[in-house]
């Protein structure tokens, strides 16, 4: 099983590379279109914002690349709103590989950014958090934008408003949260992103 | 529910965890790695270290010990310590750090808070503040170079001005350290967490004074803070992390359970 990291030159690379390691594999980090291409399982971490990740991408020729993705694709965090169709954060088209929208947070008089760990509610066709009870789906946030509920919504949060934990459309999956930071919760979900077929993955 | 979060601040000086008594004479409490998973496996929320001689030497903390904490805990952690440029706050999260502390050279140069906060994104800059009260004057002053007690010295900012301040520039969380209540165990500054409260629109972390469960429970019931920073009640085995949530949870308080 090969799995690659898209090295998108953002902070929490490293985080979410020794999340894999624990779980005992070695994941390429890369930018290579071939790598990522030929790479059983495709990882898109992020952080920062919408708009730069999608000028890095650009500069990076990858757009096209990580549209046409076969395998399973984990977007984490910003990398989950860059496979939306757009973004509210410098208003901007990202990958649309999910159709949905990612917003600026309307958490009514909450701090934001959302920041900590919050539950979150699967819906039935979630593989990604299977063996994890609901009180045990605690996982750990950052953010201040965020997709909001639609049919590709596969978890929801609440935070002054219900928004998409996560998100799915065919192979494409992305999370709000953090895997690689939410203790035993997210190493589950990572391991079960690695042990996905492609029975799960096609619509 | 968001939950309210215990963050053990682990204060770290050449390599070691230390804690010192309102700041000065500290003692050495342990290696870092080993503390910093026995704390992640607890339950303990999310970790601060604070590379306490940094900003007093004028130097960036001593970054090997970041990756290898990233690589053992699963939980977010915070570090701090003399970060005061684009290239050193670059090199911390690269390691694996998810969010870095700025204190001592946001004060120097205010400007800092603004580029940090575009080159890495609101929610990865954190502002520390030691705030002194002046029962003199009666009023909460912000101090700088607290790592080192001969060069700790008062700022001309008033605290809520200071808060207000660095928010406006962009930090996207605050934790405020009550001076007067550091290392002594009475309880948190609960007047003046709320107080400031309404003047922080980003996440706010108590730090400074607490000594026991229940001093917890009011910090989160009265003042309404995200989280709550200590160090010597859990590296003295004072307070156990499980109990503490338990507690917690059993007093209504959002938590997530120790496992």
């Amino acid at each position: 099983m090969s799995l690659v990291i898209v090295d998108t030159a953002c902070a929490n690379l490293s985080s979410v590379r020794f999340a894999f390691e624990r779980l005992g594999v070695k994941p390429e980090v890369t930018a290579n279109a071939e790598r990522i291409r030929s790479a059983d399982k495709v990882i898109l971490p992020g952080v920062g914002t919408a708009q730069a990740a999608m000028r890095n991408l650009q500069q990076l020729e990858l757009v096209n690349v990580l549209k046409q993705l076969e395998q399973p694709v984990l977007g984490i965090c910003l990398g989950m709103q860059l496979l939306t169709n757009w973004s509210a954060e410098g208003n901007v088209d990202c990958l649309g590989v999910i159709p949905a929208r990612t917003l600026r947070m309307q958490a009514q008089d909450l701090p934001l950014p959302h920041m900590g760990w919050n539950t979150v509610k699967a819906s039935q066709n979630n593989p990604l958090l299977a063996s994890i009870s609901p009180e045990q789906a605690w996982f750990y946030f950052v953010h201040s934008y965020a997709v909001a509920p639609d049919d590709a919504t596969i978890a929801t949060c609440n935070y002054g408003q219900t928004f998409a934990a996560m998100i799915r459309h065919n192979n494409y999956f992305g999370a709000q949260f953090h895997p690689e930071r939410s203790g035993a919760a997210g190493a589950q979900l990572l391991k079960n992103f690695l042990e996905l077929t492609d029975v799960n993955t096609r619509a | 529910m968001l939950a309210k979060r215990i963050i053990p601040c682990l204060d770290v000086r050449h390599g070691e965890v230390i804690k010192g008594v309102q700041f000065r004479n500290h003692e050495v409490i342990g290696a870092i790695e080993p503390l910093a998973e026995q704390y992640a496996q607890a339950g303990a929320d999310e970790l601060v270290f604070y590379d306490i001689t940094a900003s007093a030497d004028a130097r960036v903390v001593d970054k090997s010990w970041v990756e290898r904490i990233a690589r053992v805990i699963d939980i977010p952690f915070t570090v701090a310590g003399g970060i005061s440029s684009i290239a050193q706050a670059q090199e911390i999260l690269a390691m694996g750090a998810d969010k870095i502390s700025i204190n001592s050279p946001a004060l120097r140069n205010p400007e800092l808070i603004n580029t940090l906060v575009e080159e890495f994104g609101q929610q990865c800059i954190v502002i520390g503040i030691d705030s002194f009260y002046n029962s003199e004057t009666n009023t909460y002053d912000v101090y700088q170079f607290t790592g080192d007690e001969s060069r700790t010295q008062k700022t001309t900012w008033q605290t809520r001005d200071w808060l207000r301040e660095v928010v406006a520039r962009g930090a996207g969380e605050i934790v405020l350290n009550c001076m007067n209540q550091d290392g002594v165990r009475k309880g948190y500054d609960i007047e003046q967490l709320s107080a400031l409260r309404n003047d922080c629109p980003v996440p706010l972390i108590a730090s400074g004074g607490a000594g026991s469960i229940a001093h917890f429970q009011q910090v989160f019931t009265q003042a309404n803070v995200d989280g709550a920073l200590a160090a010597s009640v859990f590296h003295k085995g004072i307070i156990a992390i499980p109990t503490l949530k338990q507690s917690l949870i059993d007093a209504g308080i959002a938590v997530r359970p120790a496992t």
